[in-house]
């Protein structure tokens, strides 16, 4: 606290950072760089990653940097001693080195796209000012130097300088900075809006902020170390991935060396560079140059569609998912329930129904009651005039019904046993047809209010809820992909069981409460299942914290933010369908490229071995079944194939595999089919145009 | 001369027939002996093995973990390898000694006792002559039960660890490889032997028998308790034949009968392990699945080396002989070109090294096909319970692969495949490739590794790399061609002999160590189905490139030059 000093420039600096929100357009998605405009500093990029003490950690390119150095050694001694195949070893040389500056590049690209942004957000994040709050004092000090703890003023115009919890005041806010979403959000003291992000702008009234992140830890902290790639840690499965690569790498190697051992004993020594030429030729250069930008490249995606993920370990995970919990409302329902019916008892007619409830509903701002007085206007109720001397009686959560009081006689609407057991008080008896057909408009999944008129019970209103457009489709999607969804919800069991067949959801817990969805979370997990639920409330954050992919939505409470390991800025439940397809899709990304990189070899084989042993063995020259020009014109075709098609890859890589819900075995056998045969076909087309080029361009030597 | 080739082809689908027959009933046994349910030789093998329980102190009741299961059977099989050794170093000490065969060099006895010891029963020397009746009995025989014993006890105990579930424990070394020989490798073994009797193989502790012959030369003709080892040797994938000619010998298989039941006894415990593995998963599919595999890749080696021989040698055809009965240089006229051609799949396959023809008399492609099938890793029904090891490595290896590529983290009966288990599916497979490779390159480029060829050219390349494979494959069969018993090569190929089994197993036992203790996810439509065309194509697929990557350039320098010359019309 001592150390802070306090800072005297005016607050229109905070205001000018706001800038580089208005370039976000609205939307899902943000403005991006175009591939044209990475191009340049990717280049650079590729050519700085060079660095052994970089490349060293990609072991399959480290080995062709090494080999590029080799060649390159023997090129240039080849041209000291003036030897005659100068142009050949300096081709080898060349096209070695630029096989690891394609994969370089390739990585630069994916890593481009997220540096953009994140020297934006850094921007916002350094030129904002705090107005700390201290001992009822406000000191102005840079936003970075705020310890969690901290109060701070935030007033309209202003940035809000760090995460935190709106502890005094409500306010608007804009938070298309970090959602992308221009509309304001109202932020509020208590309850479950309270949470606020730094970077965001107040844009009316003032509000006191609780700083609850560590310096350096903040959301926007954690925004830009993963758009920028740096926080990436590999994966389970890309570490399972990297060790095949290197066993492979290391196979590979123990042939090329063994090769040269069967030549002399044949009678005709490889030459040092062309051995590197096999090796580099042989080992899974494709996928080995492209692995870590389809990492990244996934992790973007995820940001494309406004979720942020705290660990790629989590986007795997998403892949995985065998159970989705799914709320109601909001995800399989629209938000609210309407009016679809209302059913008369006692003698009334629906009529007399409609009447009475639309007076009820009159003071009902709800998007139900709205319905209520909509559903009347059918039956010919319209601008009514309420009585002067009216009285409107409000629900809460103690009477579970609401009303009016009119001059002479009182009308309740509300839960069936809150309003009867009111009319019974009001000394009504209640009628015997009532309580079926309570019952059967909750068995049928609607939700039954009972309207009252004094001590008569009048009718049932019943309210249903309405499907999301298109809600079934998606989960017969993902049963195909072998994803089970339950359904939570608050109902009881049958209005609950009547929801989930109507939208197609395999299962679904009734009566939720925060217990019984850990507990379900913990069944799953018990069978081995991964489990995936959303959640935005401070008594969501345990079964957050516990499933295996837990995304919160950026309206809720910090609690809830911290707890999952990722964040939906959209606040769109349904997201988490999109959040599972880009986990598969990162997967099979690598899956689809590591198979084309292995079946690549195939033809590679059938260039440069009867290319070295042509000499010593002329039959060989049967397998040269591509009929490529000379010896030297297949080595470099293969070791040329071998580096163009890490570029030509790179939009695959950055764009991801295609996936479609489909079954396993359907999805493999596409995928085999495209990415295993077309790996041993594509490459003996390639190699040989690629020699009839050299032949054309008089480089076939 | 269709006609033969018909009867050829009929010869190979009657056996395919066959072993299909005996895979359920086969499996079933074994799954039952091993999982403790009753047998009908519970009465007579029971007692028996209490007894051996209560005399070296074994707990049948307590497991081992991974760990104590590995280490077990490492200080089991090295103790193993120095009694053998000991044995055949003191060999002018034993009783039964017809041969009159002195102790053995420490270079050969070194080779000899890893030899039997990995299963491998790579023979560089020449039962009539170096091998007493006591050393063939008590130090080789015993070996063939108990090296065999060893591969089933370590298969079922990798098979329990996959379908087993949150535990630590695989079963006990002891009880299992008790139970592999007194239930099921004693029992066929008596059997097979009364049958091979009954067509004429012998079994006696006589001496040798001198006769005169027609020319009126003396000959020795040697005898011994041939067909007691020679039920083993086939049933346990071993392969040490009593006399060099091994199978070829007519006093080891007489007749065209014996010949085919040969085969079967070569493959019907490895066939019938798949059906086990199907029975402890709970999943029969799965079983069939690896065994669809096996079967394919089998039935290609057949046709392969069927095709390759009846085709014959152009440059016979070009002198103007008679070739319509195919390459028959090496090979026993009682047996033909089918019956070779089954016994040499079914030989290399199964890492059983017996062999009742020549490989170095076969066509280029032949002979290649018989190494290519040890390369593979010997997988291919492979050797008693190492072979279902080794499929279940490729399993593991094509099912992350198809887990990428469908978008989920890959599982192999519903066990999650990792980094870890990543990193010891490759290791052994790696270790398998270096010391093929690795040995085969030391060999031709040194001067002791030269020194002992015949041929020169492709053809002594062939040689070379065939030993190295057959060592480190530890199938055992000889290409012949090579002097193998000189310090260097007993040396070179009993290391590869070595790495073969134990560098290769214990990986593979830290895969099991690791799937035991992890949950089985169920499956879903998501999860890809390790049954049915589509995995075992892939399976197929897998293995087939990793073996054709790895071996292309030896292959392509030794059998495919030495092919291609041939048709340009030159030998070696």
């Amino acid at each position: 606290m001592l150390e802070r000093s306090p800072v005297d420039s005016t607050n229109e600096d905070g205001a000018k950072v706001v800038m580089p929100t208005h370039e976000v357009s609205k939307g899902r998605h943000r403005r991006r760089a175009t591939v044209a405009q990475l191009i340049p500093q990717a280049s650079i990029d590729a050519l700085k990653k060079l660095d052994p003490r970089k490349m060293i950690h990609n072991p399959v390119m480290f080995v062709v940097e090494i080999g590029s150095i080799i060649s390159t050694y023997y090129a240039v001694a080849e041209a000291v001693g003036g030897g005659p195949n100068v142009a050949f070893l300096t081709a080898i040389a060349g096209w070695l080195w630029f096989t690891v500056i394609f994969a370089n590049f390739a990585e630069a690209m994916a890593e481009g796209r997220g540096k953009a942004q994140a020297d934006t957000l850094r921007k916002m994040k350094t030129e904002t000012t705090a107005n700390l709050l201290l001992d009822g004092e406000v000191r102005q000090i840079p936003a970075t130097q705020l310890k969690r703890g901290d109060i701070v003023v935030v007033s309209s115009g202003e940035i809000i300088p760090g995460d935190g919890e709106v502890v005094e005041g409500i306010a608007s806010v804009d938070e298309s900075a970090i959602t992308g979403e221009s509309a304001p959000v109202i932020r509020e003291s208590g309850g479950d809006r309270s949470a606020v992000t730094g970077g965001t702008r107040v844009l009316s009234d003032q509000i006191k902020v609780k700083v609850m992140s560590e310096p350096g830890q903040s959301f926007l902290d954690k925004m830009i170390s993963l758009v920028e790639g740096a926080a990436r840690q590999k994966t389970p499965n890309e570490i399972a991935l990297d060790i095949l690569l290197a066993g492979l790498t290391i196979i590979f190697m123990l042939v090329a060396v063994t090769l040269e051992c069967y030549a002399i004993y044949s009678g005709g020594a490889v030459p040092i560079s062309v051995l590197i030429a096999l090796l580099v030729c042989l080992i899974p250069t494709t996928i080995g140059g492209l692995l870590s930008a389809i990492g990244i490249a996934g992790m973007d995606r995820l940001v494309q569609h406004n979720v942020l993920a705290m660990s790629g370990r989590a986007v795997e995970a998403a892949g995985d998912v065998n159970t989705l919990l799914l709320d109601k409302t909001g995800t399989i329902t629209l938000g609210n329930r309407q009016a679809a019916e209302f059913i008369p008892v006692n003698g009334y007619s629906e009529r007399d129904v409609a009447d009475i409830a639309q007076l009820a509903s009159f003071s009902d701002e709800t998007p139900e009651g709205r319905s209520i007085v909509v559903l009347a206007k059918k039956f010919g109720f319209r601008d009514r005039h309420i009585p002067p001397d009216a009285e409107f009686v409000e629900f809460t959560a103690q009477t579970r019904m609401s009303g009016i009081d009119l001059d002479g006689y009182c009308i309740r609407k509300g839960a069936a046993d809150a309003v009867t057991s009111w009319a019974e008080q009001q000394g009504g008896s209640i009628p015997e047809q009532l309580r079926p057909i309570v019952e059967s408009v909750a068995n049928s999944g609607g939700t039954p209010l009972v309207v009252a008129k004094d001590n008569n019970v009048v009718g049932v209103i019943h309210l249903k809820d309405i499907l999301k457009g298109g809600i079934k489709e998606r989960f017969d999607q993902l049963r195909a992909m072998g994803i089970r969804t339950v359904m939570i919800t608050g109902d009881n069991p049958l209005t609950a069981a009547a929801i989930s067949k109507e939208a197609g959801v395999d299962d679904f817990l009734a009566q939720a409460t925060p217990e019984n969805k850990m507990e379900l979370i913990k069944k799953e997990q018990s069978q081995g299942k991964l489990v995936a639920m959303t959640g935005d409330g401070t008594n969501d954050a345990p079964a957050l914290a516990q499933a295996d992919v837990g995304v919160a939505m950026n309206t809720g409470t910090m609690a809830a933010k911290e707890a999952g390991n990722m964040v939906d800025l959209d606040s769109n439940p349904t997201k988490l369908i999109e959040i599972v397809e880009i986990g598969k899709q990162l997967l099979m990304t690598r899956g689809a490229l590591t198979t084309f990189s292995i079946a690549n070899d195939v033809a590679k084989y059938f260039a440069i071995i009867p290319a070295i042993f042509t000499s010593t063995y002329p039959v060989l020259d049967k397998l040269n079944i591509m009929r490529l020009h000379s010896p030297h014109s297949a080595i470099l075709s293969a070791i040329i194939f071998n580096a163009l098609i890490i570029v030509a890859l790179i939009p695959l890589a950055l764009r991801g595999v295609k996936y479609r819900p489909l079954g396993a075995a359907i999805l493999l056998q596409r995928n085999l089919l495209i990415y295993g045969v077309g790996g041993i076909i594509v490459p003996f087309v390639g190699l040989k145009l690629i020699d009839m080029a050299l032949v054309a361009l008089g480089l076939a030597g | 001369m269709l006609e033969m080739i018909w009867i050829g082809i009929a010869q190979i689908l009657v056996f395919t027939a066959i072993l299909l027959a005996l895979t359920k009933p086969m499996g079933t046994y074994i799954a039952r002996v091993f999982k403790r349910e009753k047998t009908l030789l519970d009465p007579v093998l029971r007692p028996i093995e209490n007894r051996i329980y209560r005399v070296c102190g074994i707990d049948p009741g307590s497991e081992m973990k991974w760990t104590t299961y590995v280490s077990t059977m490492l200080i089991f099989s090295m103790m193993s390898v120095l009694i053998l050794y000991l044995i055949l170093r003191l060999q002018s000490f034993h009783p039964w000694n017809a041969a009159h065969a002195p102790s053995m060099s420490p270079f050969l006895a070194f080779n000899t006792a890893v030899s039997f010891t990995t299963n491998t029963n790579w023979q560089a020397y020449s039962g009539e002559n170096a091998a007493t009746y006591f050393t063939q009995m008590i130090g080789l025989t015993w070996q063939n039960f108990v090296s065999a014993g060893v591969g089933l006890a370590i298969a079922i105990a990798f098979i329990r660890a996959l379908t087993r579930e949150s535990m630590h424990e695989i079963g006990n070394f002891w009880v299992d490889l008790i139970r592999g020989c007194l239930w099921v490798l004693l029992p066929l073994s008596v059997v097979f032997a009364f049958i091979l009797m009954s067509q004429g193989v012998i079994q006696n502790l006589s001496s040798y028998v001198h006769a005169m012959t027609l020319e009126g030369t003396r000959q020795n003709i040697p005898q011994g308790p041939v067909a007691s080892q020679e039920a083993i040797k086939l049933l346990g994938a071993n392969g040490g034949g009593f006399f060099g000619a091994n199978s070829a010998h007519p006093y080891e298989n007489p007749t065209p009968l014996t010949n085919f039941l040969q085969v079967l006894a070569l493959l019907i415990i490895p066939a019938g392990l798949t059906y086990t593995f199907g029975r402890f998963a709970e999943n029969q599919r799965q079983g069939w699945a690896l065994f669809s595999a096996m079967l394919v890749l089998f039935i290609a080696g057949v046709s392969g080396i069927y095709w390759a021989e009846q085709s014959g040698n152009p440059i016979i055809s070009r002198i103007g002989m008679n070739q319509a009965l195919g390459n028959m240089e090496g090979k026993e006229v009682r047996f033909g070109i089918s019956g070779s051609a089954l016994f040499a799949t079914a030989t290399t396959d199964v890492s059983c090294g017996a062999v009742n023809s020549m490989f170095d008399s076969y066509t280029p492609l032949g002979g290649g096909i018989a190494m290519l099938n040890i390369a593979l890793g010997e997988i291919i029904f492979g050797g008693v319970g190492s072979g279902l090891l080794g499929m279940l490595v490729f399993a593991i290896l094509a099912v992350f692969i198809a887990g990428l590529m469908v978008g989920r983290t890959p599982e192999y009966l519903g066990k999650k495949i990792e980094g870890k288990e990543m990193k010891m599916a490759i290791l052994a497979i790696l270790v398998l490739a270096a010391s093929i490779l690795g040995f085969s390159a030391a060999a031709s480029v040194t001067h002791s590794g030269l020194i002992g060829r015949l041929n020169m050219g492709p053809h002594g390349l062939t040689e070379i790399l065939y030993a190295a494979t057959s060592a480190a494959g530890n199938n055992g069969s000889a290409f012949a061609g090579l002097n193998v018993n000189t310090p260097f090569y007993n040396t070179v190929l009993g290391l590869a002999m070595l790495i073969g089994r134990f560098l290769f197993v214990v990986p593979v036992m830290a895969i099991a160590g690791s799937l035991v203790k992890k949950k089985r996810v169920p499956q879903s439509s998501g999860t890809f189905p390790t049954t049915g065309g589509l995995f075992v194509g892939l399976l197929i697929g897998v293995i087939l490139i990793v073996g054709a990557l790895t071996f292309f350039p030896a292959l392509a320098l030794g059998p495919v030059v030495e092919h291609l010359v041939m048709h340009a019309g030159k030998l070696f």
